[in-house]
């Protein structure tokens, strides 16, 4: 009786949570995929239905969606590769005994904190800009020429900022999995006159990997809607439209709303795809 | 002997990772310091790390001029209000699944947090086409709303996470004792949940503070956040590093000191509990 009571009771507290997040998924992604069915476009007054999947057909087909596919693929791959490799390093460094261990920790995981739209304008101003930057400087100081950086290897550039803001993350989860591996096991592999590389590749490999996995596949979910970076900085020109860029100009700057919203769609199973490895692993853990 | 030798490595691991570590955070420095030079310091060839007149002025110029403390406030509005009434939402929810949990808990966890995997672009017209129809568009409730959903299903993991943690014993000799599911709740189960809900506050509300899609394209004016003012930086107009760097200390110094402190926090909100 009490136990029907309070799982009566239970269930009532679940519902606001379920109710506001099936609208907050439903409605919104309902009405994307009606309009990715029109040819509507508000600057023009035309809104009818178009033809079949006329918008879809049309996206997947223009030059500037395999053109943003590569842009994404290279960025988010690069940011992959640099926070993966980068953190590993910084994880297995910060987990030896160091003076000051604590503020060091401190000093590396700053930079996730940093708003993005701040950390993309102090990149692009005060490191990259080819007049006044800090590498300008540099560069001039060992006799070289001063780079634009953001209009002459702009998805670099990107890559680059993005991974500042990341790498603290890809760290700190890398650093929490890393102090959670038996010494002990280390220490007899050491006795046993196993040297640094062996070590790492038979022991601390395999047991980060779990972390990497949930690392790589975190970041790709976020990677993937990258808005704010390119939006101060390059604004989607000189290569860097990603997919999420893409659909942003066509659905709120060109006022494409049925292309853009077919395009919205394709982000939304592109993603989809990654989230269902995120989604498996997460799952497990869940049952242990 | 052995005792020398691991002391030298401790020492040669020490400058490397200090070196490191102030390479990494060196950017933000490099604000803090500039934001107290003058704008002609700022851009001085060659640069100076410390050795300049220290000045205030930009802080003063970036909040006359820009009506920064309007940003400040809603910066703050929308962060503690989308976190208030996200955790609201998100308590009762998370402690009937993790104390009552069913047989479709599992389930509803998944779903919740596949919610959270939905790229935003992918719905970005309707919201803004039903923002702007309701006059909704630029308010407070719209973002506070937007920001609280985005974030709802992190909450509730790591809310879910943590309460997993309480013992049920616990609970089962509360209830033995014949109280109520109020009193339960209030005298047993709150205290040892706080820790868990102020360090799930904190992560929220760091989270909201630096959002930048939502804020950027729901906004112009009235609701615009520090994420909306310090873009509206990326077109200058004459000298203005000196006083991008005091926006964007102002803008970085509170999250920034939020985020010290919330770490370990930091991997189990984040990985929804895969790391641990």
């Amino acid at each position: 009786m009490a136990t029907q009571h309070s799982r009566s009771a239970a269930r009532l507290m679940n519902t606001p949570a379920i109710f506001l997040l099936l609208v907050w998924m439903l409605v919104p992604l309902c009405m994307t995929i009606y309009f990715s069915f029109l040819d509507y476009r508000p600057l023009r007054g035309v809104y009818e239905w178009a033809d079949g999947f006329e918008n879809y057909a049309r996206f997947l087909s223009s030059g500037s969606f395999t053109d943003s596919v590569v842009t994404t693929l290279i960025m988010v791959g690069g940011i992959l590769a640099i926070t993966v490799i980068g953190g590993v390093l910084l994880a297995m460094l910060l987990d030896q005994p160091i003076w000051g261990q604590g503020i060091v920790r401190i000093l590396v995981i700053a930079p996730f904190f940093v708003m993005p739209t701040v950390s993309a304008l102090v990149w692009k101003n005060m490191f990259m800009n080819p007049v006044n930057g800090l590498f300008a400087y540099l560069w001039k100081f060992f006799g070289g020429t001063p780079v634009d950086w953001l209009s002459q290897a702009p998805i670099f550039s990107i890559i680059w900022i993005v991974s500042w803001q990341w790498l603290p993350f890809a760290t700190l989860i890398l650093l929490t999995a890393i102090q959670s591996l038996d010494s002990e096991q280390m220490e007899a592999a050491e006795m046993d006159g196993a040297g640094f590389f062996s070590r790492f590749g038979y022991i601390t490999l395999p047991h980060l990997a779990r972390a990497i996995t949930v690392v790589v596949l975190i970041q790709t979910i976020f990677l993937l809607s990258i808005f704010a970076e390119i939006f101060v900085t390059t604004n989607g020109a000189f290569g860097t439209r990603t997919l999420t860029y893409l659909v942003y100009q066509r659905v709120l700057e060109s006022q494409n709303i049925g292309l853009g919203s077919a395009g919205g769609i394709v982000a939304v199973i592109l993603a989809n795809i990654v989230a269902i490895f995120l989604m498996r692993i997460v799952g497990k853990n869940l049952d242990n | 002997m052995a005792r020398a030798v691991s002391n030298r490595r401790q020492i040669v691991t020490t400058i490397v990772a200090w070196t490191i570590g102030l390479l990494i955070f060196f950017p933000i420095l490099w604000t803090i310091l500039t934001s107290f030079k003058t704008e002609a310091e700022a851009i001085a060839d060659p640069p100076s790390l410390l050795f300049f007149n220290w000045t205030l002025e930009n802080y003063e110029v970036v909040q006359e001029r820009s009506n920064y403390g309007k940003f400040l406030w809603n910066s703050i509005i929308l962060a503690v209000g989308s976190t208030v009434i996200g955790l609201l939402i998100a308590i009762p929810s998370a402690w009937s699944m993790a104390f009552q949990p069913g047989k479709r808990t599992k389930d509803i966890m998944m779903w919740m947090l596949s919610t959270k995997m939905m790229p935003a672009v992918g719905v970005l017209f309707p919201i803004y086409i039903l923002a702007r129809n309701s006059g909704l568009f630029d308010t407070h409730i719209l973002l506070i709303a937007v920001l609280m959903l985005m974030n709802l299903p992190i909450i509730i993991w790591m809310l879910y996470t943590y309460f997993k943690e309480i013992p049920v014993d616990i609970l089962e000799a509360a209830r033995m004792d014949g109280a109520s599911l109020k009193s339960e709740i209030l005298y047993v189960l709150t205290p040892m949940a706080l820790p868990g809900i102020a360090s799930t506050m904190l992560l929220n509300i760091i989270l909201a503070w630096n959002e930048a899609f939502w804020t950027l394209n729901l906004t112009t004016i009235n609701a615009a956040p520090l994420t909306a003012f310090i873009a509206s930086y990326s077109s200058p107009e004459g000298l203005f590093y000196a006083k991008l760097s005091a926006a964007s200390t102002m803008a970085i110094a509170p999250i920034l000191i939020m985020g010290w402190f919330s770490q370990k926090q930091l991997v189990r909100g984040l990985t929804f509990g895969a790391v641990k």
